[in-house]
C-alpha cells in the first residue's frame, strides 16, 4: 500500500469519537459524558423549534435515548453533535406536526413567503439594547420575535446563528443543501431584523451621525 | 453594485466567503449606501443579541431529572 500523506490537521480526531466508541461497548459513563456535553444545546434547539417547554424537555430525553439505541448507525464522518442535532430537529418537527393537526409543518413550510425578504426598515438602532431594556424585558422581546418566524426559518437561525453550527453542519442537521441553508438563513435574518427593529430602533428616528 | 446585488451576497460577506474583487465592490457600495450599511449593522446586532441572551435554558433540577431518566433507560437497554 502506498504511504498515505496526510494534510496537517486531518489526522485530528474529535474527542467525542472515543466516547461514542466506549459507549457502544457498554460504557454508560462515557455516554453520560456525551449527554452532559450536549443536553443544554439539544434542549434549546427543541424549545426554539417547538416553542414549548414541556415538549422540549421530552424531546431532550427522547433524543438521547434514541441516539443510544442507534449508536451503531453513527458514522464518524459527521460530528456527533451534528448527528444529535439532526435527531432533535426531526423529533421537534414531529411534535409540532402532532400539535398543529390542521397545518403541515416541515422545513419547507412558508419558505415561499416573501415576507421580510426585502428590507423596509432602515432606521438605525440603539447601540446598546441592554441599556434600553432590562434583561428580562429584552429576553421577552427576543422570545416573542423569534416565535413569529415560521418553523423552517427559526430552525435555520437557531442552528447557524444561536448555536453557531457551520453552514455545512446546519445543512447536514436539516437535510438541506448548503445553498438552501444560505438562502433560508438570509431570509430568517432579514425577517428577524425587521421585526426586532420595532423595538430596537432609535426612538428619535435619527440616523447615525 | 446595486442594493439587490449586495443583498444576494450578504450571507457570504458575513461568512468572509467573498473573493477579494467582490469584497472591494461590496466595501465601496457600503461606503456610499446608508441603507445597506444600516442593514449590515442591524443584522449583525440581531445575531449578536440572540447569541448573548440565551432565551431558553434547561433548569438544573430538570436537567438532573432528565439525565437520570436517560441513563436509567440506557442501563436497561
Ligand atoms: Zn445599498
Amino acid at each position: 500500500m502506498p504511504p498515505v500523506i496526510e494534510q496537517p490537521g486531518t489526522e485530528e480526531v474529535h474527542p467525542d469519537v472515543a466516547l461514542v466508541d466506549a459507549a457502544r461497548h457498554g460504557d454508560t459513563a462515557a455516554f453520560e459524558k456525551l449527554v452532559r456535553q450536549y443536553d443544554r444545546q439539544i434542549f434549546r434547539v427543541a424549545q426554539h423549534i417547538t416553542q414549548n417547554r414541556e415538549d422540549a424537555e421530552d424531546i431532550t430525553q427522547d433524543v438521547f435515548m434514541k441516539a443510544y439505541g442507534k449508536l451503531n448507525q453513527f458514522q464518524g464522518n459527521s460530528k456527533f453533535s451534528t448527528w444529535l442535532t439532526r435527531i432533535a430537529v426531526n423529533e421537534s418537527l414531529m411534535r409540532l406536526r402532532k400539535r398543529k393537526t390542521s397545518r403541515t409543518v416541515s422545513m419547507d413550510q412558508d419558505v415561499q413567503t416573501e415576507e421580510g425578504s426585502i428590507p423596509r426598515d432602515f432606521a438605525d438602532w440603539t447601540p446598546d439594547p441592554e441599556q434600553q431594556y432590562g434583561s428580562a424585558e429584552l429576553g421577552e422581546i427576543l422570545k416573542r420575535t423569534i416565535a413569529g418566524l415560521s418553523p423552517g426559518f427559526r430552525t435555520v437561525f437557531t442552528l447557524r446563528d444561536i448555536e453557531n453550527l457551520s453552514t455545512e453542519e446546519t445543512a447536514e442537521a436539516l437535510g438541506l443543501s448548503v445553498p438552501a441553508v444560505k438562502s433560508r438563513l438570509l431570509r430568517a435574518r432579514l425577517q428577524l431584523r425587521e421585526r426586532l427593529s420595532r423595538y430596537l430602533k432609535r426612538k428619535d428616528g435619527s440616523i447615525k451621525p | 453594485m446595486t442594493c439587490t446585488d449586495f443583498l444576494s451576497k450578504m450571507t457570504d460577506y458575513f461568512d468572509g466567503e467573498v473573493e477579494p474583487e467582490l469584497l472591494t465592490e461590496i466595501q465601496s457600495h457600503l461606503a456610499e449606501c446608508d441603507h445597506c450599511e444600516i442593514l449590515v449593522d442591524t443584522t449583525r446586532q440581531t445575531i449578536r443579541v440572540y447569541r448573548d441572551h440565551q432565551v431558553f435554558e434547561l433548569p438544573n433540577e430538570v436537567r438532573e431529572r432528565t439525565v437520570a431518566r436517560i441513563m436509567a433507560a440506557c442501563v436497561k437497554h
